[in-house]
C-alpha cells in the first residue's frame, strides 16, 4: 500500500501549565508521506523537533492541529492506539533504560506478551527476533552484562518481535562507541534489506543518514529538504548555515571543486572520494 | 564497593533444583524456614540441616558463593551466637562473678547460628536457581487469591521486576556519582556520622534526578510495547507443576513429618 505514513499538516506545542500558548512550536506544519520499505533518514541539530516527531508516529505525542495517519488509522483514536504501537515501533536512545526484565529473552518477549500471544508461539518470535540482530547466543544473559552496542540491539529484537511493519529509531547510536554504532547501523540495513521493514532513522551522524535511501532535514519544525542523500548533501552551504554537518568526504570534495577542481558534485563516503581524487591525480 | 553482592544473583544451570518450579520453591522456602525454627532438639536439628545442605549440593553450584553469602551475616551469626550463650538456664557450667555459662547457653548459641546459617543458605538456593522473571511471575500467581481484596498483584509483581532489573543499572550510577563528586573535591570519607551523612546529599540528589529520567524513558519504552496493565497478558515462560515438583513436595513433607514426630518424642532443648 502507498503512503503507509502520512504526516498532514501536523503543528505540535508541549503544555505549558500557566503560560498562555504563545506561537511557539516545535513542529511548525510538518508534511510527510512515508511509503512501505523505504529507509528514512531524519537529521537536524538539536531542537530541530526530530525526536517530537519520532514520538508522533506511534501515537506517544498527539498533533496539536493536523494527522499523521498510519497505513489510513489516525493516531488521535484511542481505539487503533494498540494496532498502531503493533504496526510502529519505536527504539529511544538510552539503551539501559528500556530494557525490563532481567534476563535478555523474557525482554524480548516482553511486548509481544501484552499482545497476549500464545506462550509457544512467542517463543518462537523471540528467538527468530534473536537470530535477526545476531544475539540468539546471549539470550539467556543478564542485560547488565551486555556492551550499548548489545543493548540496544536487544532492544531492536523486543521491538521486532512484536513484527512491527515499521522501525522508529530515536537516535539509537547516540549513545554508543563506534563498534556499537556500526552494530546497529548493520542490523538496521538488514532488517530493511531482508525482512523489507520500514526503517525510520532519526540521527544526527551525517555519516548514517547517507546509508538511508532518502533523508529528511528538519530545521526549526520544518521540512528543509527531502530527497536522496545525493540530492541533500550536495547543498553544503544551505546545511552549514543550519549549523548540519556534511560527511567529511563530501565537504573535503566540495571545497576542491570550489578551488576549481573538476570534481563529481556530490560524494557520500571515503570510497567514491578516493575515486573521485585518483581520476585528476591521474591526469 | 558496590559490585560484590551475592545476595538477589540468579545463577543459571541445569540442575534439579534449577528445573523445579519457581511456586514449588517459594512455598517450600516459606516451610523450611518455619521448620528449621520448629526443630527443638538436636535430632530434629540435624536432620534439618542435613536436608537443607542435600538441596544446596543439589543446586550444583560452587559452595564458594554461599560462603560468600553467609560472609555477609557472618558478624551477626556470631553477635547472636555470642549473646545467646549467656542467656540461659539450667546446669551451671563455668561462672565468673555475674557472668554465668550454662548448658542451656550453649544449647541455645548453638541452636541460633545454625538457624541463622541454614535460613542463608535456604534462602540462597531460591534465589541462586531462579530467574527474576521466573520469581515474580511465581509470586504473582502465589498471591492472586490477594486480588479479591482489590490488592494490585500484577502492579507489585512488575515492580518487583523492575526493580530487580534496575539495581545493578542505579549501582553503577551511584559509582559514577561518586567518582564525579569526588572529582570536584567531595570528601566522603572523613568527619563524623552527621558529617558523612550530610556529604551523602550530592550524591542522593543526582541518583534522584537521574532514577526519575529513566523511570520515564523506561514508560515510554513499555508504552512503545503495548503495555496496558497486564489485562489480557501471556507469558512465554508458563510455570507447570511436574512430577519433580510432587516429588520435592512429598520429601519435604516425610522431612516435616520427621521433624514434628521428633519433637513429640526427645524433650526440646530450647524453647
Amino acid at each position: 500500500m502507498e503512503n503507509f505514513i502520512q504526516i498532514n499538516d501536523v503543528y505540535f506545542q508541549y503544555e505549558e501549565n500557566g503560560k498562555d500558548p504563545s506561537d511557539k512550536y516545535v513542529l511548525n506544519g510538518i508534511n510527510l508521506n512515508i511509503d512501505k520499505g523505504e529507509f528514512v533518514a531524519i537529521v537536524g541539530h538539536n531542537g530541530s523537533g526530530k525526536s517530537t516527531l519520532a514520538k508522533h508516529l506511534n501515537s506517544i505525542y498527539l498533533p496539536t492541529t493536523g494527522d499523521v495517519l498510519i497505513d489510513g488509522m489516525n493516531t488521535k483514536d484511542d481505539n487503533k492506539l494498540f494496532a498502531i504501537r503493533k504496526k510502529v515501533g519505536l527504539v529511544l536512545q538510552n539503551p539501559d533504560n528500556q530494557i525490563v526484565a532481567g534476563v535478555v529473552e523474557d525482554d524480548v518477549a516482553f511486548g509481544c506478551e501484552n499482545l497476549g500471544i500464545h506462550p509457544r508461539e512467542i517463543r518462537k518470535r523471540v528467538y527468530e527476533a534473536l537470530e535477526a540482530v545476531d544475539m540468539y547466543e546471549y539470550r539467556k544473559s543478564s542485560p547488565d552484562k551486555l556492551s550499548g552496542g548489545q543493548k540496544q540491539r536487544i532492544a531492536i529484537a523486543g521491538i521486532i518481535a512484536m513484527q512491527p511493519e515499521c522501525i522508529v529509531l530515536d537516535e539509537p547510536t547516540a549513545m554508543l562507541d563506534p563498534q556499537g554504532r556500526e552494530e546497529v547501523m548493520s542490523t538496521i540495513q538488514k532488517l530493511n534489506r531482508e525482512q523489507n521493514i520500514t526503517v525510520i532513522l532519526i540521527t544526527h551522524y551525517m555519516e548514517e543518514a547517507v546509508l538511508a535511501d532518502r533523508v529528511i532535514v528538519l530545521d526549526l519544525g520544518t521540512v528543509f529538504f527531502d530527497g536522496t542523500p545525493r540530492e541533500v548533501f550536495a547543498q553544503v552551504e544551505p546545511l552549514k548555515k543550519r549549523r548540519l554537518d556534511v560527511p567529511q568526504a563530501t565537504e573535503l570534495v566540495h571545497y576542491l571543486k570550489g578551488c576549481g577542481y573538476p570534481l563529481p558534485d556530490c560524494v557520500l563516503n571515503e570510497e567514491e572520494c578516493v575515486q573521485a581524487l585518483l581520476k585528476i591525480l591521474k591526469r | 564497593m558496590v559490585r560484590n553482592i551475592t545476595l538477589g544473583q540468579f545463577i543459571p544451570g541445569h540442575s534439579v533444583i534449577h528445573r523445579l518450579d519457581a511456586r514449588t520453591k517459594i512455598l517450600l522456602l516459606i516451610a523450611y524456614i518455619v521448620f528449621i525454627f520448629c526443630a527443638a532438639n538436636y535430632i530434629s536439628l540435624l536432620m534439618m540441616t542435613a536436608v537443607s545442605l542435600a538441596v544446596v549440593l543439589a543446586t550444583k553450584i560452587k559452595f564458594r558463593l554461599y560462603l560468600k553469602s553467609l560472609k555477609v551475616i557472618l558478624l551477626v551469626v556470631l553477635l547472636t551466637g555470642i549473646l545467646n550463650i549467656f542467656n540461659g538456664s539450667g546446669r551451671i557450667l563455668w561462672e565468673l562473678g555475674l557472668i554465668k555459662i550454662t548448658e542451656g547457653g550453649i544449647n541455645n548459641a548453638i541452636f541460633v547460628t545454625v538457624r541463622i546459617a541454614v535460613l542463608v543458605l535456604i534462602s540462597s538456593v531460591l534465589t541462586f536457581t531462579t530467574s527474576p522473571s521466573d520469581l515474580t511471575d511465581a509470586l504473582e500467581k502465589i498471591l492472586k487469591p490477594l486480588s479479591i481484596f482489590h490488592i494490585k498483584v500484577h502492579e507489585i509483581a512488575m515492580m518487583m521486576t523492575i526493580a530487580l532489573r534496575f539495581i545493578p543499572v542505579l549501582l553503577e550510577e551511584t559509582d559514577k556519582i561518586m567518582n564525579a563528586q569526588k572529582a570536584r573535591g567531595a570528601d566522603l570519607e572523613s568527619g563524623n556520622i552527621f558529617y558523612r551523612i550530610k556529604a551523602l546529599i550530592p550524591i542522593l540528589i543526582p541518583l534522584f534526578v537521574s532514577a526519575f529520567r529513566r523511570a520515564n524513558d523506561l514508560a515510554t519504552a513499555m508504552e512503545c510495547r503495548c503495555y496496558n496493565g497486564g489485562v489480557n497478558r501471556t507469558r512465554m515462560k508458563v510455570l507447570c507443576f511436574s512430577g519433580l515438583d510432587l516429588f520435592g513436595l512429598i520429601f519435604s513433607m516425610i522431612i516435616f513429618v520427621g521433624v514434628i514426630v521428633s519433637n513429640l518424642c526427645i524433650p526440646a532443648v530450647v524453647r
